[in-house]
């Protein structure tokens, strides 16, 4: 097991280095600067100061060198928009709040989201079965931003208690986290209603039934703990995607977390800060998968026997 | 398993009950405080670093110049409590308040402003707006890198005494010294400590308000400035801002009871309120001109009667009437109401209505100049020329019926591209385009403030406008005192922008904003967000 864990550590630096290098080229290959500005230009002496400042003046080879010297040094430099904060001081305030929201998100849909596809499973083709597909519809079709925009109009103007966006207590997140929960839940009722009806139609289940354990029994030991493994499966991305945070939901609700950085960075060439939350959200994932993967090791044996080469 | 569910909802709907009496409206005692949102994280509260429309509304509560708005809007005396300016109009001689002092007490001094300004004029600062302190002597060779900061002439002649010499005279540097580059910032403070902007508790500064909380993305907090020398005129005791980005997120929070003020709420929403005749809504002034670049190296752009037919058949104002729908002007030049001339007229009414909507004669006038080009309408029509503009469902709306009308009235076919800004400024440097939308807020209170753009060798001259004749309007105007003279030359200069039509303007921005019944004492000045410095709330 130990070894495995280093040799994917070791993989992981060198993927990390792939995604510095080709994020670099792509960056840098699409026109435009980070001191452009809608309404005006800046004068060349102006600009001419401003490449200087942040090293943009230098030739790019020149400039990779100095980019990879500082991330393994763990500083990611200054952001080329905000002069208030450094982008590691950007990201150590934002992960905290995205993470929050999409632990909260995440909690959501993992209560909700299996119990309403077994729910739909156990009764196939009754009523439940049909509120519950159409609410998993809903919850696939309807983009975020409609959904957060309908939340504020309908939720948080009637009920004076769920404030509209913001961020600072328990109640700011009630909203945007039901937002973001809406897909993954949907996504994992629909996954467990199939996984559940295949497992359900299984020999070993009848054989359950007929030795008489309890109904519940059945459901939960040998039903749910079966029929749960393709939503272990998509956990990894689900979670990695969940932590870094939601730009719509994020920009809709007001909320300060990492979500808008994925976007703003890009749109306003801001180098430093697209290469910070690239290799940042790298990190993530790598490690969800990493755990992900671990995980499934620890839960099934037969995978944990295949990589030990027995 | 239903009894549980049952009890369940009943829990939540007994809970939502209790709480919806609970109301969000922020009735915090005996205190005043201002609510609204700032719209976007300030990239630096450092007035040197500042970058424009995200900070100016936090930075001119905070810091004052030598010159300030009052509550009518009026621009006076701030800092200063009397100036001379020499014969030539070159050196001004500044006698700082008495009782001008610091958020930390201390007194503000003449060397503040000196350090202040060369600071942002510093090379290694890379100020983005250092380019309005090159009406300082010296300044711009400072920030070039040519010279040295002594070199810049400003200086503080004692404690409270500072001299300053321009590189020629400027009718509107009073003016400047209101502009956020060209405030003080506590000398001692900022040499000790490079990180002085970042936090409230080292933030000192010398305006009505005094930054007490600042929440990267979320919120920014002032509160009164008890060292303010006007303090007795501040009814505000505070100034809460949210920072949401989201335009319909914060109307929402205005609409529910939330914001006393809010700038820029989404269009549909002013379009509605207009229809409605709301008391809450109003169409602030603003200084700035929405217009089209017309690229004069492709031809048949190149011919001025193309150029002028192209805005010969525009109908601005419906335009503004149905697609914009924010109170804009129909453009009658460049230079938009609200700068005034010598005689403390609208400078716009003096030049007159330079624009002319004639589908007609924009017909004949197209073909003749097609002919001179010795171009064919079909010719013309399958070269595809395009109308270029940053991704944005104002401009392509605007774009639409521009595209429209030429199709109708001239008979070409003009397609749209929408590109993102940064690509859009990238193909305008390259002169990769046609025609393109443009757009400029003004500085300061001086039509020279549009005017400048089209000078030959500015940096912002897209369309390599290059009129001798202009470029010595606009230096004479620049350099010389007497007013009558300076807006003679300007008045001039527009009928050449016009007559050549080497940008096709659409019309004059305006700046809606709302408020709340109650909310007193806000003025709008145009080249300035509104001012709620000296707001009151019932």
């Amino acid at each position: 097991m130990g070894k495995y864990i280093l040799k994917r550590l070791g993989m992981a630096i060198v993927t990390l280095w792939a995604i510095i290098t080709i994020t670099f080229i792509l960056m840098h290959s699409v026109p435009g600067n980070p001191f452009a500005n809608e309404n005006k230009n800046i004068p060349d002496v102006v600009y001419q100061n401003l490449m200087r400042k942040y090293g943009l003046d230098k030739p790019y080879s020149e400039q990779y060198v100095i980019y990879l010297k500082n991330i393994g040094r763990g500083n990611f430099g200054e952001s080329m928009k905000s002069n208030a904060e450094t982008v590691n001081e950007m990201i150590a305030r934002g992960f905290p709040v995205s993470a929050r929201l999409g632990a909260q998100a995440l909690l959501i849909a993992l209560i909700f989201g299996p119990a309403l596809g077994a729910i739909a499973a156990l009764h196939q083709n009754k009523a439940s079965d049909y509120i519950a597909m159409i609410v998993s519809i809903i919850g696939v079709s309807v983009p975020s931003f409609v959904m957060g925009s309908f939340l504020i109009q309908f939720v948080a103007r009637k009920i004076g208690w769920i404030p509209i966006g913001g961020w600072g207590e328990f109640r700011h997140t009630l909203l945007p986290s039901f937002a973001l929960a809406l897909m993954p839940l949907a996504q994992m009722s629909r996954l467990m209603r199939s996984s559940m009806l295949e497992v359900m139609g299984q020999d070993y289940i009848k054989t359950a039934q007929s030795k008489g354990i309890s109904k519940m029994t059945v459901i939960m030991k040998h039903g749910v703990r079966n029929a749960i493994l393709p939503i272990v499966s998509i956990l990894g991305t689900t979670v990695s995607n969940l932590l870094v945070g939601s730009f719509v939901i994020e920009k809709i609700f007001g909320i300060p977390g990492l979500g808008m950085f994925f976007t703003t960075s890009v749109y306003n060439r801001d180098y430093t800060l697209i290469m910070g939350v690239t290799v940042f959200y790298s990190i993530v994932l790598i490690l969800s998968f990493l755990f992900v993967d671990i995980g499934y090791m620890l839960v099934d044996p037969k995978i944990r026997l295949t990589e030990e080469g027995h | 398993m239903n009894r549980k569910i049952t009890l369940l909802l009943s829990l939540i709907l007994v809970v939502a009950i209790v709480f919806t009496g609970c109301s969000l409206n922020k009735a915090t005692g005996k205190k005043k405080i201002l609510y609204s949102n700032n719209g976007s994280e300030p990239g630096s509260l450092d007035p040197a670093l500042a970058q424009g429309t995200h900070e100016s509304w936090v930075l001119e509560n905070v810091f004052e110049g030598l010159m300030t708005f009052d509550e009518k809007g009026e621009l006076v005396k701030g800092m200063a409590k009397d100036y001379k300016i020499s014969d030539d109009g070159l050196v001004y001689t500044f006698t700082i308040r008495e009782d001008a002092k610091w958020s930390n007490g201390e007194p503000v001094k003449a060397e503040d402003f000196e350090f202040a300004w060369k600071r942002a004029l510093d090379p290694e600062m890379a100020a983005d707006y250092a380019y309005q302190l090159y009406y300082i002597k010296g300044g711009e060779a400072f920030n070039s890198g040519e010279t040295t900061a002594d070199q810049v002439a400003v200086k503080a002649l004692d404690d409270k005494t500072l001299e300053v010499t321009l590189e020629f005279p400027t009718a509107y540097f009073l003016e400047l010294t209101a502009f956020y580059t060209y405030m003080p910032v506590n000398k001692a403070m900022v040499e000790s400590n490079p990180d002085w902007a970042k936090s409230p508790e080292t933030h000192i500064s010398n305006g009505p308000f005094k930054l007490v909380k600042w929440e990267h993305n979320a919120k920014i907090v002032m509160e009164k400035n008890p060292e303010y020398y006007n303090a007795k005129k501040i009814k505000l005791d505070g100034i809460d801002l949210d920072i949401i980005e989201d335009q319909n997120t914060a109307w929402q929070k205005y609409d529910g009871g939330e914001y006393h003020i809010l700038l820029d709420p989404p269009t549909s929403v002013v379009a509605q309120l207009r229809e409605e005749d709301s008391k809450e809504l109003t169409l602030g002034a603003q200084v700035g001109t929405y217009y089209y670049n017309v690229n004069p190296d492709v031809e048949p752009f190149n011919n001025v009667k193309v150029r002028k037919a192209l805005s010969m058949a525009l109908d601005r104002e419906t335009i503004v009437r149905d697609i914009t729908q924010g109170g804009q002007i129909a453009a009658e030049g460049v230079v938009p109401y609200g700068l005034m001339d010598e005689n403390g007229k609208e400078f716009r009414d003096g030049v007159g209505n330079l624009i002319e909507y004639n589908p007609e004669e924009a017909k004949v006038l197209f073909e003749e100049g097609l002919a001179e080009e010795g171009m064919t309408l079909d010719e013309f029509n399958s070269k595809n020329f395009i109308l270029l503009y940053n991704t944005s469902e104002s401009h392509k709306k605007i774009a639409q019926a521009a595209q429209e009308m030429w199709r109708t009235k001239l008979g070409i076919n003009i397609g749209l591209e929408n590109v993102e800004f940064q690509v859009k400024l990238d193909r305008e440097k390259a002169g990769d385009y046609e025609i393109s939308r443009g757009g400029w807020i003004g500085d300061y209170m001086d039509p020279m403030t549009l005017l400048d753009l089209w000078w030959s060798d500015s940096s912002f001259n897209d369309v390599n406008y290059n009129n001798p004749e202009y470029d010595k309007r606009i230096l004479e105007s620049k350099t010389l005192m007497d007013q009558k003279v300076r807006m003679e030359n300007m008045r001039e200069a527009e009928k050449m922008l016009m007559e050549d039509m080497a940008v096709i303007p659409v019309y004059f921005y305006t700046q809606p904003y709302v408020t709340k019944p109650g909310v007193k004492g806000i003025i709008k000045v145009p080249i300035r967000y509104p001012v709620i410095t000296y707001a009151d709330i019932d």
